[in-house]
């Protein structure tokens, strides 16, 4: 593994000169590498190209393939329609890319749009719980802590049998899997806030409890808010695509990467490019997530470190 | 002890009073679960019928009363009958839950005996060939789904291998023979402890790097303890602390693996057909008996770990 990062590196980033000539630049790319998630950041880069102009420029049709043309390899020019499959064709000869460039676009739309609605609750709860103390926070620990002992898995099959099955019911499961992390984080950060001096300070000039939560805490949790967040994307994607997988998440034919690698379950020995190609894909990017947000935890906010 | 374990004993039972009744509330939002006995063509069932099924359910009778009726008989060991297969609900889980505890203990200590060995290596030779293995497994199994880990297994050991000359290294693709067949444990169980053994591996290397740069760890190597002694007899002990703790907190958060683990390799578990089954027959005296019993068995194995950690570490007092 190239991508080295965190400040576990010591002798590194203590016995390193840079030094003239071609070795001494392949050390320093080396060494760059090592240091900075380069490759992380290049692969969700093209994640994030991948999402926003993905589906316009995609060669095939979405759902609808040439049937004559199932189970192509990757790389295969199918001969009766001289169409050129980059990385093959599924079981009714849908492209296997087109799909992937559109599950790309469906997944970061859903992730993005719980982990934020996640992280508005959670955050907000969290102020509100550390801030005001005594019954209320009280009850919002208890409520995570029973949330906590709740496999997710079962909590998003009962909201999914409840609600039924689709785009906003997979979002709303997200939320509801992504909050408490924030509100566990957020509160004990304000429980040390609170207590300091510029906040005792904007009490006694007469703010509200709302301008010192808004003006005086917020910007104190912010940094962290974002850690957790970046921290927690990898976990909201592994969990989206174990969800459509399953069978409760984006339904068929809408092509989720979860989804995608069920279908292909059944072809494993004929064609195993049908379940490895989107599972790869889901792979790769849940592992840069987990590198950029190492490197952004001990960036921004080395404490968490002793968190997770 | 008492106190700590009387304190966990009413804490537990706040959780498993909170989240039954959650499952009761979000239930009454669905469909009538008498639906289940209703033909697809809509006809077949008088008013009557569908009145009588509904008190034999106990629909008559207001939400608290039902849910305290629940209560009333899980206490006396009687969790109700499925709808979709009418059978009582203790024998179903009773007959499924042997082939998942056999997949959680198989995942279990393959967790165990690899996470822990490698993540003490992977410390004790820091930057060494062992060190980047045991990161690099660690990054895979904290990276991929378990469904993709347990596709892969499946296409590698099971499909793709009978072409090569290790063909003698096949395994089976899934499923659980009547009779004992070790090899049909071995991918299931990779499959789900892969994940677990990379959180152990990590927790025991971050643990174990931490006590190796301690004041006491230098000084006794210092006074002139062999470097093995002070590795096996004074680092080990201190650094296994967490990664015990978390290995005994493994089993409840298993349900998530065990669930696609079993789905993929079409193991006849309570996760695949209790749970999945009661959420899709919208069968809620299963659905409730189950996620019931998975409750409880993570309230003990939380409480488990809070007991072993103060034996392992004196140092830690219950309250």
């Amino acid at each position: 593994m190239a991508v080295a990062t965190g400040t576990g590196e010591r002798e590194i980033e203590l016995g390193y000169r840079r030094r003239s000539g071609v070795l001494g630049s392949l050390k320093h790319g080396w060494w760059l590498l090592r240091r900075y998630p380069v490759i992380p950041v290049i692969i969700l880069l093209a994640l994030a190209v991948a999402a926003i102009i993905g589906p316009t420029v995609s060669p095939y049709p979405r759902d609808s393939g040439e049937i004559f043309d199932r189970h192509l390899p990757p790389l295969a020019t199918s001969e009766r329609t001289g169409n050129f499959y980059f990385l093959g064709t599924d079981a009714i000869g849908r492209d296997i890319f087109t799909r992937l460039l559109h599950g790309a676009r469906i997944s970061m739309q859903v992730v993005i749009i719980s982990l934020t609605a996640g992280m508005l609750a959670g955050t907000a709860l969290g102020i509100l719980a550390g801030y005001y103390g005594g019954i209320f926070d009280e009850l919002i620990t208890r409520f995570v802590d029973i949330w906590y002992a709740l496999p997710f898995l079962m909590v998003a099959l009962v909201v999914t049998l409840i609600f039924g099955r689709g785009l906003t019911v997979l979002m709303f499961v997200l939320a509801l899997i992504a909050w408490s992390v924030f509100v566990r984080v957020i509160r004990g950060q304000v429980l040390v806030l609170r207590e300091m001096d510029y906040v005792a300070s904007a009490k006694v000039n007469g703010a509200s409890a709302i301008r010192i939560m808004w003006k005086h805490l917020l910007p104190g949790v912010l940094n962290t808010a974002i850690v957790v967040a970046t921290l927690n994307t990898s976990g909201l994607i592994l969990s989206e695509s174990v969800l459509s997988f399953v069978g409760a998440g984006i339904q068929p034919p809408t092509p989720a990467w979860g989804v995608m690698t069920n279908e292909g379950r059944n072809y494993l020995s004929t064609a195993p490019w049908v379940v490895l190609v989107p599972g790869g894909a889901i792979f790769l990017v849940v592992i840069s997530l987990n590198f950029l947000g190492d490197w952004l935890r001990d960036r921004l906010d080395p404490r968490l470190r002793q968190v997770d | 002890m008492a106190r700590f374990l009387a304190g966990r004993f009413f804490s537990s039972l706040i959780s498993v009073i909170g989240a039954t009744v959650a499952i009761f509330i979000l239930v009454q939002f669905h469909n009538d679960p008498r639906e289940l006995f209703v033909p697809d063509s809509g006809f077949g069932i008088s008013e009557e019928q569908w009145d009588a099924l509904g008190v034999r359910m106990g629909f008559d009778k207001p939400v608290w009363q039902q849910y305290l009726n629940w209560m009333g008989r899980t206490l006396r060991g009687d969790l109700g009958v499925s709808l979709a297969r009418d059978r009582a609900v203790t024998e179903l889980i009773a007959g499924k839950i042997g082939a998942t505890v056999q997949l959680a203990i198989g995942g279990w200590l393959i967790a165990i005996a690899v996470g822990i060995p490698l993540g003490v290596v992977a410390a004790v030779k820091r930057g060494s060939g062992w060190d980047y293995l045991a990161r690099g497994a660690a990054i895979v199994g904290q990276g991929a789904p378990p469904f993709v880990t347990g596709l892969v297994l499946i296409f590698v050991f099971a499909v793709w291998i009978r072409d090569t000359p290790f063909s003698f290294l096949a395994m089976p693709a899934g499923g659980r023979n009547p009779d004992f067949n070790f090899k049909d444990y071995i991918l299931p169980c990779i499959a789900l402890g892969w994940p677990a053994a990379a959180g152990l591996m990590r927790l025991t290397r971050s643990a174990m790097l931490e006590v190796l740069d301690s004041e006491y760890v230098r000084l006794a190597r210092a006074k002139g303890v062999g470097w093995n002694k002070v590795v096996f007899k004074h680092a080990l002990r201190n650094a296994l602390i967490a990664p015990v703790t978390s290995a005994l907190l493994i089993f409840s958060g298993w349900l998530n693996g065990a669930l696609v683990v079993e789905i993929v390799f079409s193991w006849p578990g309570i996760g695949y057909d209790a749970l999945f089954r009661a959420v899709n027959d919208n069968d809620f005296p299963l659905l409730l008996g189950t996620v019931f019993i998975f409750i409880l068995i993570y309230l003990v194995f939380a409480t488990l770990a809070d007991i072993a950690y103060t034996i392992i570490d004196p140092r830690v007092r219950l309250n």
